[in-house]
């Protein structure tokens, strides 16, 4: 295997709606950001990788516009996944694994603002049964948390704890758009949005994109004073159907969680792309971490959630804390699709 | 341009001259349904509802073309009562246009009698009615098409 690293990372300042910037506007100056601090040439990169959705855009084939953001000429090397960046990020890293590039920038971003997200989400659902029935993003959260409640996974109280933790922690998180949170007290006596989940227990809807530069071996050692080593990284599935499973549980993190390697080492902090409060409990035990792991310094998707971005963010808010040298290793997770249905599971690491 | 403010202060600058238009977003093909779910199509179109058995002889409900475990290829469709059980629920009190009614209503995993795995629906009733363990039956349609719509929904069964 190359060592492959994280050398540089941008964010856009996630806000409820971006409404005057088209999608170009909004990720080229994060795109610019990254590349800047990388100290590569514009022109240098070897392969470009982009996460998106046309669902949110309203248009196919959107992300072809976004490239205007990237100068695609004289030609590059590009791909794009209609998904998380964090997917994105793992087909660079995959090219560069081939040898068929040392370098590569991974962007995405999501403007979620001009529709009715929840709405828009529910076609994310099997088009013959469950479509058709309309329901939200929001309706199969809370179905799952149910799950959880009823299962002893969590509860509506450490639930509000959750909440209350990750957007107090984002106070220090300059890119989110919650940066604070009434007392838990406070939160549990607000009103059901979908029983059991209450407005503060849904991550809030965000316009926003992310940048990441990747690169090999000594490439990496010359553009970074400390690269963050993408030690293992790997992305399992579980099925679509939400009643074919046990909700609480999801076993496609802990076999990525496996294959990535995440008990080789102490987890110092991990970055979890819970959308919902009841779904971090449920990726901690997945994953395997204690109470000695920071979770969501960042304030993490609760503090801002800009789809098809907040998954690959999740790696550069642990990277970030390699590069500054605060910690030696912290695992990332990233999700798609519905009640954690498909997911990847990174591991970081520091030098020295 | 140079003078022009950007990011955020630009949204909050000019949000209100944002010019705004309608975008209606289509899905304008046909889907064949195959041998198993055109199956549980089919017998909704006849007033019942039917699942199929997996690799291990548990009984899935709607019937998948797929074993969700070993991925092997299902056939064998068998019937399944249109009573069950309610296993979770949630209530909807935000109505959006598509759902099955214009009055709050639970979404539910149900689990039918003589099936292993539950199925996901509307059940029409009040929040007071609502209960995990309650009774349910399946609601058809008067003037069934052979689509989901057919089962319009279960309500109490007592």
């Amino acid at each position: 295997m190359r060592d492959v690293a994280i050398i540089a990372t941008a964010q856009s300042k996630h806000v409820r709606a971006a409404s005057t910037l088209n999608e170009v506007e909004l990720i080229q100056p994060v795109i610019h950001e990254a590349i800047e601090q990388s100290g590569i040439g514009r022109h240098d990169f070897d392969f470009t990788c982009s996460g998106s959705s046309d669902y949110l855009a309203g248009q196919p084939f959107s992300f072809v516009m976004t490239l205007d953001a990237v100068a695609a000429w004289p030609p590059i090397a590009e791909s794009h996944v209609e998904m998380d960046g964090a997917w994105a990020l793992y087909e660079a890293w995959v090219k560069i694994q081939t040898g068929q590039a040392d370098t590569a920038l991974v962007y995405s971003y999501g403007k979620s603002s001009p529709g009715d997200l929840p709405r828009v989400l529910s076609r994310m659902m099997d088009p013959y049964y469950e479509a058709p029935l309309w329901p939200t993003s929001i309706d199969f959260a809370a179905l799952q948390a149910r799950v959880a409640i009823a299962d002893g996974v969590t509860s509506e109280a450490q639930m509000a704890e959750i909440a209350n933790r990750s957007r107090n922690a984002a106070a220090s998180n300059p890119f989110a758009q919650l940066t604070s949170s009434p007392e838990v007290a406070d939160l549990l006596s607000s009103e059901y949005l979908a029983e059991p989940l209450r407005k503060h227990d849904c991550a809030p809807i965000t316009d926003g994109g992310v940048a990441v530069i990747l690169a090999a071996g000594d490439k990496a050692r010359e553009h970074c004073t400390r690269p963050a080593w993408i030690r293992g990284i790997d992305h399992r599935a579980d099925g679509h159907h939400i009643n074919f499973r046990n909700l609480c549980v999801a076993p496609s993190i802990g076999i990525a969680a496996e294959k990535a390697g995440v008990g080789m080492g102490p987890v110092e902090v991990a970055e979890l792309h819970a959308c919902f409060t009841h779904q971090e409990p449920i990726i901690k035990a997945a994953l395997g971490l204690d109470e000695s792991t920071v979770v969501n310094p960042s304030g993490g998707p609760l503090a801002a959630n800009p789809m098809m971005a907040a998954g690959l963010i999740r790696l550069v808010e642990v990277a970030n804390r390699i590069h500054s040298g605060e910690v030696s290793r912290g695992v990332a997770h990233a999700t798609g699709g519905h009640a954690l249905q498909h997911n990847l599971v990174a591991v970081l690491e520091g030098e020295g | 341009m140079s003078d022009q403010p950007t990011g955020q202060a630009a949204n909050q600058a000019a949000d209100d001259d944002v010019l705004r238009a309608p975008l209606l977003l289509e899905y304008p093909f046909r889907r064949t349904t195959g041998p198993v779910i055109g199956a549980y199509f089919t017998a909704l179109r006849e007033g019942h509802l039917v699942g199929i058995l997996d690799d291990s002889g548990r009984v899935i409900c709607p019937p998948v073309e797929y074993d969700p475990q070993s991925g092997k290829s299902l056939t064998k469709i068998v019937p399944v009562s249109s009573e069950g059980e309610v296993v979770h629920w949630t209530w909807n009190s935000m109505i959006r246009e598509g759902q099955p009614f214009d009055h709050p209503f639970a979404w539910a995993l149900i689990k039918l009698d003589g099936a292993d795995t539950p199925i996901y629906h509307a059940v029409d009733a009040s929040h007071e009615q609502m209960s995990a363990g309650m009774r349910v039956r399946a609601r058809f349609a008067l003037e069934r098409r052979g689509e989901v719509s057919d089962l319009e929904c279960f309500e109490p069964a007592n």
